[in-house]
């Protein structure tokens, strides 16, 4: 089987899909001959010509706006944004347009494009280029989000994305792009979009979080020798897989919740307003939040001050159990 | 009936030619002493450049976008800027960071990933680096309206690339500017590429320039690797700025001759002999050859420029790592101008934590964790 990073896994999704299906078009700066700056394209403009592998001007507003109008007329693009920090340009397309023409329309048109885009800090790059924006997705209605966080998820998520109805954003979590080897199959198959995954089973404490922190997470359990913690990887973000979260918090009581981006309306603030809801009297302690401080992200010289790490991780855990009652 | 509206002409301004000779005619008032400091500027931000992209490699460095071959562009235009004008630079502007007389430290501390670096010096009137492509045009055409609106006699000065002119922000900021007859002057950097794209592919009209006519104002190409050109650009830009006329954008045509940063690699989308025939046409090179000429030129003059160029940039180094890094709580300062109450909760708990194995080490033994510690980072 085949051993591939990120990078690759979504690659080799995005070339048999585009073999399978010839109404597939991909849209953005940089993503022919260069293959993307990040490579993630890399030979495909070769294998299907500039016709369906187009580098676009450099605007974002543009990419997804003309995305769109494709996707209405029956192709079904996938655009690359080549940073967060540049989805911001294309904001009113996406939340005034891409998410409500199906509502808008009462069914009679659908945008079911997919936005590729990765995230998160890790490169030690400029400015724009470390952020956690999903929260501005998340909370529109219309959007599905998807966040792999690692290589045969990548391809599975990938292929379901471009085959769902509605408009995926899809982040690529830039930090764990190369840092994970892992077999991905050949052959085609789909992992499904809002279902969460258990990563490891445990019974004292429920650790959720996605994207590149998955690996941090997974990291730090290492080092809990006396704690059963129990890991989810979300997956995906909207919708979010409330079930599996629900289950496993009956089972442990206890909760902590991981996330790159900013504290204030965060992922995590949702997910426990969503335990709050459906799992108030299985808490045994009030849950943590292990998350960014609510600033912009500093640049690379000190950027490890804002973002999460194992050992926040492990403290947050030991927090809860020393509060259980 | 049918009939012609409008009609446009588009011009191309050069003065100093590849062989280092001028057109007289056409040939700006410079002193011997300013055509010296031109080249004394182009050769300290090739040294910077030179040094930044060293460092860079050596991890001393982040993420670095050169500015090798596009010195008489950046210099020349700056040169006929004045320091009370308000400069919006893209990323690349480092020789007009420099000509703006922004210590040197500080902008090693800037690519050094310390955004300190950005703190610019209340007399150096120029904007922090804007890395979103596009965006600052328009805050050069704000600034330039409110100096009208105030009755000052200064300008605004916006620097970016070719592909920036693909971004509705920049067609928004040229129609502002068209309509309010702004006192804001465009410079386009048409460096041929944007990363991979290069500007065939970027534009379907023939020059960047002539996108100016559609807003109602002039637009003028020239030969980036001219310095007398640009300058002549950007001084009667300013001028006519200056007496009410209005905005111009100035297209300057030159070559990147470096990749577009130090994540990139150049050679994946362009052949290695345009990179060799566009290094002929150095700007440097260019003006030495009609410094020569002229006799203001000698090798000793030559030597000691660059001597002096290499010890400014030397001891900015010095500098620029010297300086600590920040206390992980001094991260929040200048989210608002006072901290929120969550945030001081939030400043509160950053002081509790460790990021440094070696800190972790020494506090060790007051571990009180019911789970342990962390062996490694
Ligand atoms: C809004 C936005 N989109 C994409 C990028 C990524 N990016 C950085 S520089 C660049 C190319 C810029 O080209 P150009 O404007 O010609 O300037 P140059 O780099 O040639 O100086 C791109 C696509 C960005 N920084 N901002």
């Amino acid at each position: 089987m085949l051993q591939l990073n990120i990078v690759e896994a979504v690659n080799l999704a995005l070339k048999q899909e585009m073999k399978r299906d010839k109404e597939i078009v991909l849209l953005g700066e940089d993503i022919g001959e260069d293959g993307g700056v990040f490579r993630v394209t890399d030979n495909l403009s070769k294998l299907y010509g500039n016709e369906r592998v187009i580098d676009t001007p450099l605007a974002e507003s543009g990419i997804v706006g003309v995305s769109f109008g494709m996707a209405l007329a029956g192709l079904k693009p996938i655009a690359e944004i080549q940073f967060e920090g540049f989805l911001m340009p294309a904001l009113d397309q996406i939340i005034n347009h891409v998410s409500r023409i199906r509502n808008r329309s009462k069914g009679r048109y659908t945008a079911p494009l997919v936005i590729r885009c990765p995230i998160g800090g890790g490169i030690k790059a400029l400015e724009h280029h470390s952020d956690s924006p999903e929260t501005y997705f998340v909370h529109t209605p219309g959007l599905k989000v998807v966040i792999p966080s690692n290589p045969y998820d990548a391809k599975g998520l990938m292929i379901s994305a471009i085959r769902d109805p509605d408009p995926v954003i899809f982040f690529e979590p830039k930090k764990v792009y190369r840092a994970i080897k892992q077999e991905v199959p050949e052959k085609e198959y789909l992992i499904p979009i809002g279902k969460a995954n258990v990563v490891k089973e445990g019974g004292d404490v429920t650790l959720i979080t996605y994207g590149a922190a998955v690996k941090t997470a997974y990291e730090a359990v290492q080092h809990i020798s006396n704690i059963s913690v129990e890991l989810i990887d979300l997956r995906t973000l909207k919708p979010i897989d409330t079930e599996t979260i629900i289950k496993s918090v009956k089972k442990t009581g206890k909760v902590v919740i991981a996330h790159e981006a900013q504290k204030t309306l965060g992922v995590a603030a949702e997910i426990i307003a969503r335990i709050n809801e459906k799992a108030f009297y299985s808490l045994e302690a009030p849950i943590e939040r292990v998350t960014g401080y609510d600033i912009i992200v500093p640049y690379p010289k000190h950027e490890d001050y804002y973002f999460i790490n194992q050992q926040r991780i492990i403290n947050a855990v030991d927090k809860v159990m020393k509060n259980s009652i | 009936m049918k009939k012609v509206l409008e009609r446009f002409q588009v011009e191309y301004l050069q003065i100093l030619n590849e062989n280092g000779n001028c057109d007289k005619k056409l040939m700006p008032s410079l002193t011997k002493k300013q055509i010296k400091e031109m080249y004394e500027y182009m050769v300290l931000t090739r040294v910077f450049d030179d040094k930044a992209l060293k460092l860079q490699r050596q991890g001393r460095l982040g993420t670095y976008a050169p500015t090798r071959g596009q010195e008489a562009s950046q210099i020349g235009s700056v040169f006929a800027v004045q320091d009370d004008d308000m400069v919006f630079p893209a990323f690349r502007e480092n020789g007009v960071y420099l000509a703006r007389k922004m210590p040197m430290e500080l902008l090693f501390q800037f690519w050094a990933g310390d955004e300190r670096g950005m703190n610019i010096p209340k007399n150096v009137n120029m904007f922090p680096v804007a890395i979103t492509v596009g965006a600052q045009p328009l805050h050069a055409v704000g600034y330039a309206i409110a100096l009208k609106y105030k009755k000052m006699k200064a300008a605004a000065v916006t620097y970016f690339g070719d592909g920036a002119t693909s971004e509705g922000d920049f067609h928004e900021a040229m129609n502002f500017a068209g309509v309010y007859k702004a006192p804001c002057v465009f410079i386009c950097q048409n460096n041929q590429y944007a990363i991979s794209v290069p500007v065939e592919e970027q534009t379907a009209s023939r020059t960047l320039a002539q996108k100016a006519i559609a807003y109602g104002f002039d637009g003028i190409k020239v030969d980036g690797n001219d310095p007398f050109a640009v300058y002549k650009a950007t001084y009667d830009a300013l001028r006519k700025a200056r007496s009410g006329k209005g905005p111009t954008l100035i297209e300057c045509f030159t070559y990147r001759i470096g990749d577009h940063t130090t994540s990139d690699d150049a050679k994946k989308y362009r052949k290695e002999k345009e990179v060799k025939e566009w290094e002929k046409k150095d700007p440097i090179l260019r003006l030495k050859k009609y410094m020569k000429k002229a006799g203001m030129f000698s090798e000793r003059y030559e030597n000691e420029v660059k001597k002096i160029a290499e010890g400014l940039v030397e001891k900015a180094v010095a500098k620029a790592e010297s300086i600590q890094r920040l206390k992980p709580e001094e991260i929040f300062n200048y989210t608002y101008a006072s901290l929120t109450e969550e945030l001081k909760e939030q400043k509160e708990q950053i002081k509790l934590e460790n990021f440094t194995i070696a800190e972790k080490k020494k506090s060790a033994g007051k571990n009180t964790s019911v789970v342990g510690e962390l062996e490694e980072a």
